[in-house]
C-alpha cells in the first residue's frame, strides 16, 4: 500500500465532514444578513470568497513552485505547480461562475470591469493559456515554458489590478475586520467554510500530486520499453 | 553592459535588419494588416464626427495589438523555418544578448510600421495633426512593452503545435493593462486633456516597460534552451 495512503483517507473524512457541515450552517443555521440588498443570495459569499481563496492559494504553490522549479530544475517542483494550477483553475471558474449569479441580485448586473474581477478573469485566461504550452510544447520544454507563464501571469496581475483601480472599481470593499460589518454567526460561518475549503484543497493537492507522479511514472516506464 | 555584448546585441540586430531589407516579410504583411484592421473598425463602428475621439483609441490599439501579434510571430517562425534558431543558439552569445537582439529588431519594424500607419490613421479620421506628437509618445512607450513581452512569448510559441494561436492567447491576457493605459492615455490626448491626469497612465506604461524587459530577458534563457 502507497506510503501516506491512511493521511488521504483522514483528509478525505476531514473535508467530507467540515464541507457538510458547512453546507448545514450556510443554510440552516446562519441568518441572512439584514443589512444586505440581495437577500438570500447574500449566503453565496459563504462559498464565494473561500472559494477565491482556495484559488489563490493555488495559484500561489504553482507561483512558488515554478520560480523553483526553474530555479532548481527538478520536476518535483513542477508538478506541484501543475496540480495547484489545476486545482486554482477549478476554483476560479467556480468562483467566477458564483460571482455572476450573485452580482445579478447584488448589482442588478451580470458583470462589471471591476479590479477584482478583471485580475480573476485575464489570471483565468493566463493560466489557460498555460495549459494549452503545457499541451501543445515538446515535452522537454513544456515544464519550462509553464514555469515561465506563471511567473509573468503572476506580476501582470498586479499590474491588471492597479490598472483596473484606476480605471474603474465597483466590488464590494472586504468587510471583515471593519466594525459592525459581520454578525458573529456570519463570520463563524465564513471562517468555517474557509477552513472547510482549505482542507479540501490539501486533500486535492495531494490527490493530484499522486496521480501526477503516477503518470509521470508510466510515461517513463513506457519509454524505456521502446 | 559590456562593450562585447553591445557589439553582439548590434550584430543580431543588424542581422534581423538585413534579412527584413530583403524580404520585407514582416513589414508589408504587419503593415498592411494594421491597415486593413483600421478600415475594417471604421466599417464596424461607422465613427461621426462627434463619436471619432471615443472610437479612435480604441481602434488604434487593436489594429497595433493584433499587428505586433503577427510581426513577433513573423519574427520567430523566420528563425525557425531555416534552422536558424539552432544556429544562434551555437553562437557564443548570452542568452539575454539574444533576447534583446530579437527584442530591438521587433521594436524596428513595429516603430516602422506604425510610423506610418500613425498618420494615415488621422487622417483617414480626421484627427487633428496637432495630438499626433502626443500619441506618437505613447505608441513608443507602449511598443516597448509589447515587445517586451512580445519577444519572449514569440519565442515560446514558435515551439509549440498550433503556433499561430498560442501567440495570442499568451500575449494578449497580459498585454491588457499596457493596453488600457494605452487607450486611455490617448484617448485623453485627443480629447486635449492635461498631460497632469494622465500621468499615472503614462507611469503605469514605463512600469509594465520596465518590469517586462527585465523579467523577460531573464527568464528567455529558459524559453530557447532546453
Amino acid at each position: 500500500m502507497r506510503k501516506g495512503y491512511s493521511w488521504d483517507n483522514v483528509l478525505f473524512a476531514a473535508s467530507f465532514f467540515l464541507l457538510a457541515a458547512g453546507l448545514y450552517l450556510v443554510f440552516m443555521w446562519v441568518p441572512t444578513s439584514a443589512t444586505s440588498l440581495e437577500g438570500i443570495a447574500q449566503r453565496i459569499f459563504y462559498f464565494h470568497v473561500p472559494l477565491w481563496w482556495v484559488a489563490f492559494l493555488g495559484y500561489l504553490v504553482t507561483f512558488v513552485g515554478s520560480v523553483t522549479y526553474l530555479a532548481k530544475g527538478t520536476d518535483k517542483w513542477d508538478n506541484l505547480a501543475f496540480c495547484a494550477a489545476e486545482i486554482g483553475s477549478v476554483f476560479v471558474t467556480i468562483g467566477l461562475v458564483t460571482g455572476v449569479i450573485w452580482a445579478k441580485p447584488a448589482w442588478d448586473i451580470w458583470w462589471t470591469w471591476d479590479p477584482r474581477l478583471t485580475t480573476a478573469l485575464v489570471l483565468w485566461f493566463i493560466y489557460i493559456g498555460y495549459f494549452l504550452v503545457r499541451a501543445y510544447a515538446p515535452p522537454s520544454q513544456a515544464r519550462n515554458f509553464a514555469s515561465v507563464i506563471s511567473i509573468i501571469g503572476t506580476l501582470d496581475s498586479f499590474i491588471v489590478f492597479m490598472a483596473i483601480r484606476w480605471w474603474r472599481t465597483q466590488h464590494p470593499a472586504p468587510l471583515i475586520g471593519t466594525e459592525g460589518g459581520l454578525d458573529p454567526s456570519m463570520l463563524f460561518t465564513f471562517l468555517f467554510n474557509l477552513a472547510a475549503f482549505t482542507v479540501f484543497f490539501i486533500l486535492l493537492m495531494r490527490v493530484r500530486t499522486t496521480l501526477k507522479a503516477t503518470q509521470d511514472e508510466v510515461i517513463r516506464l513506457s519509454q524505456r520499453d521502446d | 553592459m559590456v562593450k562585447g555584448q553591445n557589439n553582439k546585441i548590434l550584430t543580431l540586430v543588424g542581422k534581423d535588419v538585413l534579412t527584413e531589407a530583403r524580404t520585407r516579410d514582416v513589414l508589408t504583411t504587419v503593415f498592411i494588416f494594421a491597415l486593413l484592421t483600421v478600415l475594417v473598425f471604421s466599417f464596424a463602428m461607422e465613427p461621426k464626427a462627434e463619436t471619432t475621439v471615443m472610437v479612435a483609441p480604441g481602434m488604434l490599439w487593436v489594429a497595433f495589438t493584433f499587428a505586433g501579434v503577427l510581426g513577433f510571430a513573423r519574427s520567430f517562425i523566420q528563425e525557425k523555418e531555416h534552422a536558424c534558431l539552432d544556429g544562434l543558439m551555437l553562437c557564443p552569445v548570452e542568452r539575454e544578448a539574444l533576447y534583446w537582439g530579437k527584442l530591438i529588431g521587433n521594436l524596428i519594424f513595429m516603430l516602422v510600421v506604425e510610423a506610418i500607419i500613425l498618420p494615415v490613421f488621422f487622417i483617414l479620421l480626421n484627427l487633428p495633426f496637432s495630438f499626433l506628437p502626443g500619441v506618437a509618445l505613447i505608441v513608443l512607450l507602449t511598443t516597448l512593452g509589447f515587445v517586451s513581452v512580445g519577444t519572449l512569448f514569440s519565442a515560446m510559441a514558435v515551439n509549440t503545435r498550433a503556433r499561430d494561436i498560442m501567440l495570442p492567447i499568451l500575449f494578449l491576457p497580459v498585454v491588457v493593462p499596457i493596453l488600457i493605459a494605452a487607450v486611455q492615455s490617448t484617448g485623453g490626448i485627443l480629447k486635449g486633456s492635461d498631460w497632469n491626469e494622465m500621468l499615472s497612465w503614462v507611469e503605469m506604461i514605463l512600469a509594465f516597460d520596465v518590469i517586462f524587459m527585465v523579467v523577460s530577458s531573464f527568464l528567455f534563457r529558459f524559453v530557447v534552451e532546453g
